[in-house]
């Protein structure tokens, strides 16, 4: 397969799957305001710096209004991480490899890219976003259907699949680190005693508020949470979830070119970490650092995969 | 379709038998469903310069237009006679230039023309194939009068569009193809890998790796690229995925360099190669051309074709026929004013309102005037620009095209049309019966050009 290939393939998952989750943000950030008396701002900055466009944000707005932040995480093509940037790129990187993806999967991605042009094509109206939403949601889930259903499990697949999970295992991270950073100073100060608003919002940007009842307590608490979205290898937004998928599609890589790069030591070790480290471990160390540590091990990946298979040169 | 006796033609009666049964609007109904079979496939198009509307869909039209075999067997004699001229001409020009010696073609028309590469002088592609693929553009007059507008010998195009327009009519009207024996045009990307694979260079050894070279997502024609290469079951490449690594032609793969030895482009000659032809071209591959004539890579078609099918070499083809044939043309060539001859441009500036005036070197209908539908004003200005740059222009009557059915909101209406065969040259020459009818959608209008407002329609050539 052509470099190039590898890596429009590559990209193309990780925007469909960056467009999934920032509708996600979005869709708990409009949950957060409806369970609020008072002002939602506050939680709308909590999205932006979740989604990683907070500065960006304010460098083309001067005021932070929940209009304005649903807007620039929704369709503005100033953030390469809006939906629709996302949709687009990701549609971008699809027209290139064409010839890679099943009639189905190129399909799918096209009508998804046709179907949110058409609905994004204005300010989206506050009654009009839990339809605008679900059609994201159900548009990203055809992609994926298609993509399972119909393509070949060779190396067009191994490489898809670790765009997905890189990108992924980078969301899941941000928006742990981010809540944490905000909510923890108070945990620590006042106990036990949380928002629980707050704590449900993190599950729901990683649609798991009713896996977590399923596999913990009724009760959120942060350790259970971070072990949640961290160490538990059956969530599949945990990063412990996603280097498993990416260590066995690098392993499949592997056997068929007969050649190990530095990628497969990276995920390798990232994997055995995961595994091996308790959650109370990493809270002692102090989580912030260790999802910094991660969020840049997670880039380093990339870029030793980019290098190893020959993206660009 | 229908006769002046109103009778349908006969390679329509079947059809419109069909077509009277029809109701007209679960047809117009069928027609959207096209459009939304094309959207959603992305069989589209860009037009340059338009920025907010970059990809557009070639409106397709759904009564197909009908050839019979008789018509077809006489049509394919012509081009399968004209390609041949066109391979031997192309040979000669690039060795001996025998028709220029014998006084038939004037030098400098060759040596001063910008398509005449002086860098294929002495080189004799593999197999001696220059034209690999060619799209001859017929148009037809009367019954049994056709005429070739254009040899497209360089990169023709639209071949998808043939493919599609069958794939999307066998969907929808399958009883269609019960009905009457029409030939299949579907193995084309079989016959053209196969072609391709049939001319490799003589430094090939073993199975022939081909590829198609496009110049990316933003040319006009990347759908038919990639589908072209989806078809044939070879890799689609761009000039940043190729390199030159000892004496092959090699792309960039996930486990190293793997060298390619056919070469299916869709980058025209000044862009192929940066060291040999325009040194800013960032679609090419530096090199290539010391590869190609170290004989280690086939280039389809072969650098320098377009001297064969430049406008200004075109009202020399039936010498060029007769030439190299030793035949009459079987087709017709249109009459052509060269406006470099004095005489010549004197009679076009006399008649422009009767006359179509093209571009030597233009191409997708621009900078063309048709005569009779142009206003005063726009004559007036053309014929300024005539005067300026005689040499940049030829002139052609306007033929009264022949019109096809279309379906419009109110039942069928008559519109003119063109043709463009596509036509294989390897050891032999293969032309798919069938090819890419194009329809001018405004009423009256002679213009086809899908960059102009043109459509396209399914192609039968019936057995019989």
């Amino acid at each position: 397969m052509l470099g190039r290939t590898a890596n429009g393939l590559y990209w193309m998952f990780r925007y469909i799957e960056r467009a999934e989750n920032s509708a996600r943000l979005i869709d708990a950030g409009l949950r957060m305001s409806l369970t609020r008396s008072e002002s939602s701002e506050g939680d709308w900055d909590g999205v932006l710096q979740s989604a990683g466009v907070r500065e960006l944000y304010d460098e083309v707005h001067d005021t932070l209004t929940s209009s304005d932040a649903i807007d620039f995480l929704l369709r503005d093509r100033a953030n390469p991480s809006s939906v629709m940037s996302c949709i687009e790129a990701g549609r971008h990187n699809a027209r290139m490899v064409r010839t890679a993806l099943t009639r189905e999967t190129w399909e799918a991605t096209n009508e998804c890219w046709i179907e949110l042009k058409a609905m994004l094509a204005n300010k989206a109206r506050p009654a009009d976003m839990p339809e605008i939403i679900d059609a994201i949601k159900r548009r990203a889930g055809l992609i994926r259907g298609a993509f399972h259903g119909t393509m070949l499990r060779n190396e067009i697949f191994n490489f898809s699949r670790i765009g997905t999970f890189i990108e992924r295992a980078d969301n899941t991270a941000r928006i742990l680190d981010v809540k944490y950073y905000v909510l923890l100073p108070a945990v620590s100060a006042v106990g036990s005693s949380m928002d629980n608003v707050q704590w449900e919002s993190i599950l729901r940007s990683v649609s798991a508020h009713r896996a977590y009842g399923w596999v913990y307590d009724a009760e959120l608490k942060p350790a259970n949470i971070a072990d949640f979205l961290i160490s538990n290898g059956r969530m599949p937004r945990s990063l412990a979830y996603c280097y498993e998928k990416i260590a066995s599609n690098l392993g499949y890589l592997a056997r068929e070119y007969g050649e190990r790069h530095a990628a497969h030591e990276t995920a390798e070790e990232t994997l055995a970490s995961l595994r091996s480290q308790s959650i109370s471990d990493i809270m002692d160390r102090g989580l912030h650092e260790y999802l910094e540590e991660f969020i840049s091990h997670n880039n380093r990946l990339g870029q030793e995969i980019t290098d190893g298979y020959r993206f660009y040169q | 379709m229908i006769n002046a006796d109103s009778s349908p033609r006969q390679p329509y009666s079947t059809y419109h038998q069909w077509y009277a049964s029809q109701d007209r609007n679960r047809l117009i109904a069928k027609s959207k469903e096209a459009e939304n079979i094309f959207r959603k496939t992305g069989i589209t198009f860009a037009v340059y310069g338009h920025a907010d509307s970059s990809e557009k869909l070639i409106p397709f039209d759904l009564i197909p237009r009908i050839i019979s075999g008789r018509e077809w067997r006489r049509l394919a004699q012509g081009i399968e006679q004209r390609v041949i001229a066109l391979n031997a001409f192309l040979d000669d020009i690039y060795h001996k230039q025998e028709i220029i010696r014998a006084g038939r073609i004037p030098r400098e028309l060759i040596e001063k023309n910008d398509a005449f590469l002086p860098q294929m002088i002495g080189f004799r592609p593999p197999g001696g194939v220059y034209t690999h693929i060619v799209g001859t553009d017929i148009v037809r007059t009367g019954e049994d009068q056709f005429y070739v507008l254009e040899d497209n010998a360089r990169t023709p195009s639209g071949v998808s569009y043939m493919l599609e327009n069958r794939e999307t009519m066998m969907q929808m009207f399958p009883e269609l193809f019960h009905q009457n024996r029409v030939r299949p045009v579907e193995n084309y990307p079989y016959l053209l890998r196969q072609s391709l694979s049939s001319l490799a260079p003589p430094g090939c050894a073993g199975k022939p790796r081909v590829a198609v070279l496009t110049p990316g997502i933003y040319n006009s024609a990347f759908y038919e690229h990639a589908f072209l290469a989806d078809m044939m079951g070879v890799e689609l490449v761009e000039g940043s995925d190729l390199r030159v690594i000892d004496g092959k032609v090699k792309m960039r793969t996930t486990r190293g360099y793997e060298a390619i030895d056919v070469l299916y482009r869709r980058v025209d000659d000044d862009f192929l190669d940066p060291l040999t032809f325009r040194p800013d071209s960032a679609l090419g591959i530096p090199g290539i051309m010391d590869v190609y004539r170290a004989g280690n890579i086939t280039i389809a078609n072969a650098p320098g074709t377009g001297i064969s099918d430049d406008k200004a070499i075109y009202s020399y083809m039936p010498e060029i026929v007769e030439f190299y044939t030793g035949r009459k043309p079987l087709l017709e060539n249109v009459p052509t004013w060269r406006c470099s001859e004095p005489q010549s441009l004197k009679y076009v500036l006399e008649h422009l309102e009767e006359l179509v005036v093209k571009e030597v070197h233009g191409s997708g209908g621009y900078g063309m005037l048709v005569g009779p539908t142009a206003t005063k004003k726009e004559r007036a200005a053309f014929a300024e620009k005539l005067r300026e740059r005689p040499g940049n222009y030829i002139a052609q009557p306007t033929l009264s095209l022949s019109t096809v059915p279309i379906l419009v909101n109110k039942g069928i209406a008559p519109r003119h049309v063109d043709l463009r065969p596509y036509v294989l040259v390897s050891d032999k020459v293969q032309i798919i019966p069938g090819g890419l009818t194009r329809v001018a959608l405004k009423e009256g209008s002679l213009v086809v050009n899908s960059s102009q407002g043109g459509g396209t329609k399914d192609t039968w050539v019936l057995e019989d």
